[in-house]
C-alpha cells in the first residue's frame, strides 16, 4: 500500500505508541463500560417494583418448564428460515436480473416483474400470509396443498422476494456501465453479460444488504403462527396466556439472539474484509 | 364510657358483617321463598334483571329477554316465581358484559349474560352459585371427520383447533391429547378460516362458546358432541350481584329448589341440548 512507502522513519516507534495508547484506551472503555451499567443495573435491581418486574419477566421456574418448548417450536422456525432464505435469494435474482433486461422484446416480462414488484411491497406481509394460508386452501383447487406450514413459507418467499430484488437491482445498477459496454464490445450477449459480468459484482456489493433481510427474515418467519402453526413465538404466547408471565417470551429472544447476533458479526467483518481487499486492489 | 364501648363494639361487629370475604355467599339475609317484601330489591315488588345487548340464542330468543324463552331467561322467571314474583313483575334492563363486572352500586338487582364465575371477578362483584355448569363442546361441519366420535380416543387421530388463552385449548392438550398438536389460533375468525381451508377438522370452544359460534359466526357449523367434563370443579355460570348484596343468598335457595325439583335440568334439557342430538363424547 502507498501509505506505507510514505511513513516517516520514526514510524516504528511511534507506533509502539500507539499500542500503548491503544492498551490505555481499552481500559479506560471497559471501565467506563463497567461504570456505566453498573451503575444502570443498580438503579434497576434497587428499584421497589424489580421484584415483581423480575417475576414477571425473568421467572427461572417459567423459563425452565418453557424452554424444551419453545425450542423445540424454534427448530421449525429454523427450517422454516432456511427454506425461505434459500428460496428468495433464489427467486429474488432471478427477478431482478429480468428487470435489468434491455431491449423492447423484453418489455411485457420487466414490465409484469415491475408490477409484482410494486403490487408486493405494498401488501402488508400478514395479508399475504392469511390469503396463501387461508385463503387458496378453502378454494379446494385439486392438487393444490393446504398445509398452513406450507403457505405460510410460501408467502414469506414471495414477500421477501420483492424487497430483495430491490436490494440486487441496486447492486446491478452499480456496476458501472464501462463494464457492461467493455462485455458487449468482446461479444458478449446481453444475457451473458448479465449472468457473467454484472451479477457476480452486483451480489457481492450487495451481501451486507442481502444479510440484513436473512436476519429481518430470521424474525419474520415468526409471522406464520397466525396460521395456527406452532414455532417459538406462538408456543411462547400460549404458555404466556396460561400462566400470566412473559418469561417464555425472553427465551424466544435468547433464541432469536444466539442467531441474528452472529450474522450481524459476520456482515460487518464481511463488509470490513470487502473493504480492505478493494483498497488493496486499487 | 362503658356504653360508648358497646356501641363501638357494635358498629365493629356491624362493619365486618357487611364486609364481603369475597366467597361470593354474600350478605346474610333471612328470606323466606315466595314473599318478596322479605328481599332487599332495588325497586319495590319489582325484580330488576339486567342482561346483554343483543341475546341471543339459545340463553334468549329473539332478542327479548322477556318472553321466557331460551335458557338463560327461562331460569331466571323460574328463580322469580321461587322468590314469589309474577311474571309481570321481572323488569328487564341491559349493559354491557365488562361494565358490570365492576365494583360499585348496581341500579339491578342481578345480572344474567353467561357470567363464569371466577376468583378475580369474585374480588369485586358476588356471584350466586351456579345455574349451568360448564362443558367443552367439539364444533365442525356436519362432514367433519369428528362426526360420530364417541370417546376422546376417536378425536386424537384428528386435527383440532382452538383459541389461544382459553380452556378449551387445556382440554385438548390435557385431555384429548391428539397425535398432531393443536392448531392454535388468535381469533374465531382465523380458527373459522383454517375449517374452511380444511387445516383443521374440529374446533373446541366452551359450551355457551359454542352455541354462539355455531349460531352467529361460523356458518354452517354444528356442535359435534359435548365432551364429558373433567376436574372436581367445573367451570360454571352464575348470576352477577353488586358486591355485599343481601338477595345473593335468596337467589341461591331459589335456585336450590329448582335444582332438587328437577326444574333446572328440564330447562336445561329444552334450550341447551339442541333436541337432545348433542352426543356426548366421553374419556
Amino acid at each position: 500500500m502507498d501509505l506505507d512507502r510514505s511513513r516517516p522513519p520514526s514510524a516504528v516507534p511511534s507506533l509502539k505508541r500507539s499500542t500503548e495508547r491503544g492498551a490505555r484506551s481499552a481500559l479506560i472503555a471497559f471501565l467506563s463500560t463497567l461504570v456505566f451499567f453498573g451503575a444502570f443495573a443498580v438503579v434497576v435491581v434497587n428499584s421497589e417494583a424489580w421484584p415483581a418486574f423480575r417475576n414477571q419477566f425473568f421467572n427461572g421456574e417459567v423459563f425452565v418448564d418453557a424452554w424444551p418448548i419453545v425450542v423445540s417450536g424454534f427448530w421449525l422456525d429454523i427450517q422454516m428460515f432456511v427454506v425461505a432464505e434459500i428460496a428468495i435469494l433464489a427467486f429474488a435474482l432471478l427477478l431482478a436480473a429480468i428487470r435489468a433486461l434491455r431491449g423492447p422484446a423484453f418489455f411485457p416480462i420487466r414490465m409484469l416483474v415491475i408490477a409484482f414488484i410494486d403490487l408486493i411491497r405494498g401488501i402488508p406481509i400478514i395479508l399475504l400470509i392469511l390469503l396463501l394460508g387461508f385463503g387458496l386452501p378453502a378454494l379446494r383447487l385439486t392438487g393444490v396443498p393446504n398445509s398452513p406450514l406450507f403457505w405460510g413459507v410460501v408467502a414469506l418467499i414471495i414477500s421477501y422476494s420483492a424487497y430483495t430484488a430491490e436490494v440486487y437491482r441496486s447492486g446491478i445498477e452499480s456496476v458501472h456501465p464501462s463494464q457492461v459496454m467493455s462485455a458487449r464490445s468482446i461479444g458478449l450477449t446481453q444475457t451473458q453479460t448479465l449472468r457473467h459480468v454484472v451479477i457476480p459484482q452486483a451480489v457481492r456489493n450487495v451481501i451486507p444488504a442481502l444479510l440484513n433481510g436473512l436476519v429481518s427474515l430470521q424474525k419474520d418467519v415468526a409471522l406464520v403462527y397466525i396460521l395456527g402453526v406452532r414455532e417459538a413465538v406462538r408456543e411462547a404466547q400460549i404458555i404466556t396466556a396460561r400462566s400470566f408471565n412473559y418469561t417464555p417470551y425472553v427465551i424466544t429472544a435468547v433464541l432469536f439472539l444466539l442467531i441474528s447476533v452472529p450474522v450481524a458479526r459476520f456482515a460487518d467483518w464481511y463488509a470490513e474484509r470487502d473493504r480492505e481487499r478493494r483498497a488493496g486492489q486499487s | 364510657m362503658k356504653r360508648l364501648s358497646l356501641l363501638l363494639a357494635i358498629a365493629l361487629l356491624a362493619v365486618a358483617c357487611g364486609t364481603d370475604d369475597g366467597t361470593g355467599d354474600g350478605g346474610s339475609a333471612d328470606c323466606e321463598l315466595g314473599d318478596i317484601s322479605t328481599l332487599d330489591l332495588k325497586a319495590d315488588g319489582t325484580l330488576t334483571v339486567a342482561t346483554g345487548e343483543p341475546v341471543f340464542p339459545p340463553w334468549m330468543i329473539d332478542d327479548d329477554p322477556s318472553n321466557g324463552q331460551g335458557f338463560e331467561s327461562a331460569v331466571v322467571y323460574a328463580v322469580a316465581d321461587e322468590l314469589g314474583f309474577e311474571p309481570g313483575q321481572v323488569e328487564w334492563v341491559r349493559t354491557g358484559f365488562t361494565e358490570a363486572i365492576v365494583a360499585g352500586e348496581k341500579d339491578y338487582d342481578f345480572n344474567v349474560q353467561q357470567y363464569t364465575i371466577t376468583e378475580e371477578r369474585d374480588q369485586v362483584v358476588d356471584f350466586s352459585d351456579g345455574y349451568y355448569a360448564l362443558r367443552q363442546a367439539i364444533v365442525g361441519y356436519a362432514d367433519s371427520a369428528a362426526v360420530g366420535a364417541t370417546s376422546v380416543a376417536d378425536l386424537q387421530a384428528l386435527r383440532i383447533g382452538a383459541q389461544i388463552g382459553t380452556t378449551s385449548l387445556d382440554y385438548i392438550e390435557n385431555i384429548i391429547e391428539p397425535e398432531q398438536p393443536a392448531a392454535v389460533y388468535d381469533t374465531n375468525a382465523d380458527a373459522k378460516a383454517a375449517l374452511d381451508a380444511d387445516q383443521v377438522d374440529a374446533l373446541v370452544f366452551d359450551l355457551p362458546t359454542a352455541y354462539f359460534v355455531t349460531a352467529v359466526e361460523i356458518e354452517g357449523s354444528v356442535i359435534l358432541g359435548q365432551l364429558e367434563e373433567v376436574g372436581d370443579q367445573p367451570e360454571e355460570l352464575g348470576f352477577l350481584f353488586e358486591e355485599g348484596s343481601t338477595l345473593v343468598q335468596c337467589v341461591n335457595e331459589a335456585l336450590a329448589s329448582l335444582r332438587d325439583a328437577g326444574t333446572l335440568a328440564d330447562i336445561e334439557q329444552e334450550w341447551l341440548a339442541q333436541g337432545g342430538d348433542i352426543p356426548t363424547i366421553s374419556r
